[in-house]
């Protein structure tokens, strides 16, 4: 705002406070009731600051060294879970999707304009409509409580190849002309010249990915019965049975601390990439 | 270094009765270590030629020859070419050396090879200080002697430039163009240069194509086409301000046009219409309307600094003269004898636009 007028800054100020508390209280209060005793968050008032449990609570949140009535799955097994799922998908998702936007953009071949609008239609088809036929699938060919079977259904992004197709169409067409002219192949050119190009885009799309697939609750809920496999966002859910008996609270909200730590690290390391990646464009 | 051949080359767009010729059968025997350039307006077909010499369209018809190889099946990176760009094309996220190494890379050439390459085209260039820079960190002028220094490292036969000086301004446009010249009196390799700018043409050539809407007009000397050019297309397209060219027609020993008679050469027919060309700095005007001239009411002067144009009718037909700008001058209004001697006059044919003499 360029106007000078105090009180204008002052109430931005107090909005951007107030949403900012809105957002960030809930996750310090988890924080803080990882950091008691399961009796001192039941009792009221909840404490509002910090406890000592902080890391009797995680290494056994980590290790499930701790029974209560929910599941006692080591939360740290389930994060490496979680992590191979987010990074092959993360990866798997920018591998594909660079090869089809290339092979959109650069080659003309018979049936190209079926090819791009059935990718443009799988847009409509998010894991949850095709939930059914991709379930039998999997269960089919043994991919049940495996890898394969949590990261390869979703692994073909429509989103990440019309974001790469975009960038390729701004490469400019003399850039192709002068590398087929010092005499690399398709290939060569992909990989000395558009990969290298794409390395904002494809950051940008890392990070999204990443918590796309960090996040993924619905598929590994079927996919998964072991409870070997279970994704952190699953364990969670899990360790909240339900029932009379008193819930680990304190656990609980230890593993929530723990699920969110991954993908808030990857956005701010990638931070700086993610943005420019969604605007820069370089000649 | 190697001669290129162009016999009767087409290119069409599209198939069957609806496709679209945009060449029309194009000869020229380039010999080696020539410098030609093709120009002509937008839309003539230089570009797209230049790019069927490097591989980049496909040739519809007829044949291309590098060196006495036809290489109308050829990929561009085994003809032994190298071009340079008009919009540089260089590969933003390498540096000016990288950008150089690229294609000897991929060659295989070993890399002490290419050290040594890369040195002498920057040490021509003068672009030593730059090899670690990135294209972005680069001015224009700068960028394009990158671009011709990654022609340079391939040691090829041809040098093709398309373009090369039209994202350039003024200034930087005359210096790249002494560069380029430089450039070839060291090196001597046949090169193509399409331009639309008739000064470059006439600066840079050996020998020019001049182009029209797919066909070549006339290949020659500057020399040659600016002073026998063999068309009204070449007439008027080469020199500023342009060839005047007026329309009528022969009568017996005379050209009607604008109301006068002129004597027609022995070697104009004596029928027919005719074009009349003649350059203005060709045109004397007198004041004495006595003599046998044209009446040229002037119409609008122009001071150039060194020259005036003066701007006129004869008849209904426009006119333009040049003349030094110490000589006495006429004013707007005044009418004045404009006289040209005969070996100036070049006479065309108005339905075929060629050169009768």
């Amino acid at each position: 705002m360029v106007e000078r007028r105090p009180l204008l800054s002052v109430l931005s100020h107090v909005v951007l406070l107030i949403g900012v508390l809105v957002v960030a209280f809930p996750v310090y209060l988890t924080f803080v009731a990882s950091t008691h005793t399961a009796e001192a968050i039941v009792q009221a008032p909840m404490p509002l600051l910090p406890g000592d449990q902080f890391f009797h609570n995680y290494a056994a949140a980590l290790t499930g060294s701790e029974h209560g009535q929910g599941s006692a799955a080591p939360v740290g097994r389930m994060m490496w879970i979680s992590l191979v799922t987010a990074l092959v998908i993360a990866f798997g998702k920018i591998a594909i999707s660079l090869l089809s936007a290339f092979a959109i953009v650069y080659f003309r071949f018979p049936f190209k304009q079926l090819v791009f609008w059935s990718i443009f239609v799988t847009l409509m088809l998010p894991v949850e409509v095709r939930i059914f036929p991709t379930y039998q699938v999997v269960s089919d060919l043994g991919m049940l409580n495996t890898y394969a079977g949590l990261t390869i259904p979703l692994i073909a992004s429509a989103t990440a190849t019309f974001l790469f197709r975009q960038f390729f169409m701004t490469v400019p067409d003399e850039l192709v002309e002068a590398a087929r002219m010092d005499g690399a192949g398709p290939m060569r050119f992909f990989k000395d010249v558009l990969v290298p190009l794409s390395a904002t885009s494809i950051a940008a799309l890392f990070v999204i990915q990443f918590i796309y697939g960090w996040n993924q609750y619905l598929w590994p809920l079927l996919v998964t019965t072991n409870e070997n496999m279970y994704p952190v966002v699953i364990g969670i859910k899990r360790m909240i049975s339900g029932g009379d008996s008193a819930q680990q609270w304190n656990l609980v909200m230890a593993t929530a601390i723990l699920a969110m730590l991954p993908p808030a690290l990857v956005v701010m390391l990638m931070q700086k990439w993610f943005v420019k990646g969604l605007v820069d464009t370089e000649k | 270094m190697a001669s290129i051949s162009l016999r009767n080359v087409v290119k069409r767009y599209g198939l069957g009765p609806k496709a679209n010729a945009v060449i029309h059968g194009v000869n020229a025997e380039i010999a080696d270590g020539e410098f030609v350039v093709i120009v002509g307006p937008s839309g003539c077909g230089k570009s797209t030629l230049l790019r069927m010499v490097a591989g980049l369209e496909e040739i519809t018809g007829g044949e291309i020859a590098i060196g006495g190889r036809v290489v109308n099946d050829v990929e561009p990176s085994e003809r032994d070419i190298a071009m340079v760009f008009q919009n540089y094309a260089l590969y933003p996220h390498m540096t000016v050396f990288e950008n150089m190494a690229y294609g000897l890379k991929i060659a295989k050439v070993p890399m002490a090879e290419i050290q040594i390459r890369v040195d002498k085209a920057a040490k021509i260039l003068e672009l030593g200080t730059f090899l670690a820079r990135k294209p972005r960190e680069l001015s224009g002028g700068q960028r394009q002697r990158v671009a011709m220094g990654r022609a340079i490292v391939r040691q090829p036969s041809v040098f093709l430039f398309d373009e090369p000086l039209s994202n350039l301004d003024a200034k930087l446009r005359a210096q790249t163009r002494l560069e380029i010249q430089k450039l070839h009196n060291e090196l001597h390799v046949t090169s193509l240069f399409v331009t639309h700018d008739q000064v470059e043409a006439m600066t840079l050539a050996e020998r020019m194509i001049v182009m029209n809407a797919g066909r070549m007009e006339q290949i020659g000397t500057p020399d040659e086409v600016y002073h026998r050019p063999a068309t009204t297309f070449v007439a008027s397209f080469i020199g500023s301000p342009p060839m005047n060219l007026v329309r009528g027609h022969a009568e017996g020993a005379g050209f009607q046009a604008g109301g006068q008679l002129l004597p027609l050469p022995a070697a104009a027919p004596r029928a027919g219409e005719l074009v009349l060309g003649v350059r203005p700095e060709h045109v004397e005007l007198r004041t004495d309307l006595s003599a046998a001239g044209w009446p040229l009411r002037v119409q609008a002067l122009e001071m150039l600094g060194a020259e005036r144009l003066v701007y006129g009718l004869i008849g209904d037909a426009l006119f333009t003269a040049r003349l030094d700008a110490t000589l006495p001058h006429p004013s707007v209004g005044d009418v004045v004898a404009l006289h040209a001697s005969p070996e100036h006059l070049h006479w065309f044919d108005a339905a075929t636009t060629a050169r009768i003499a």
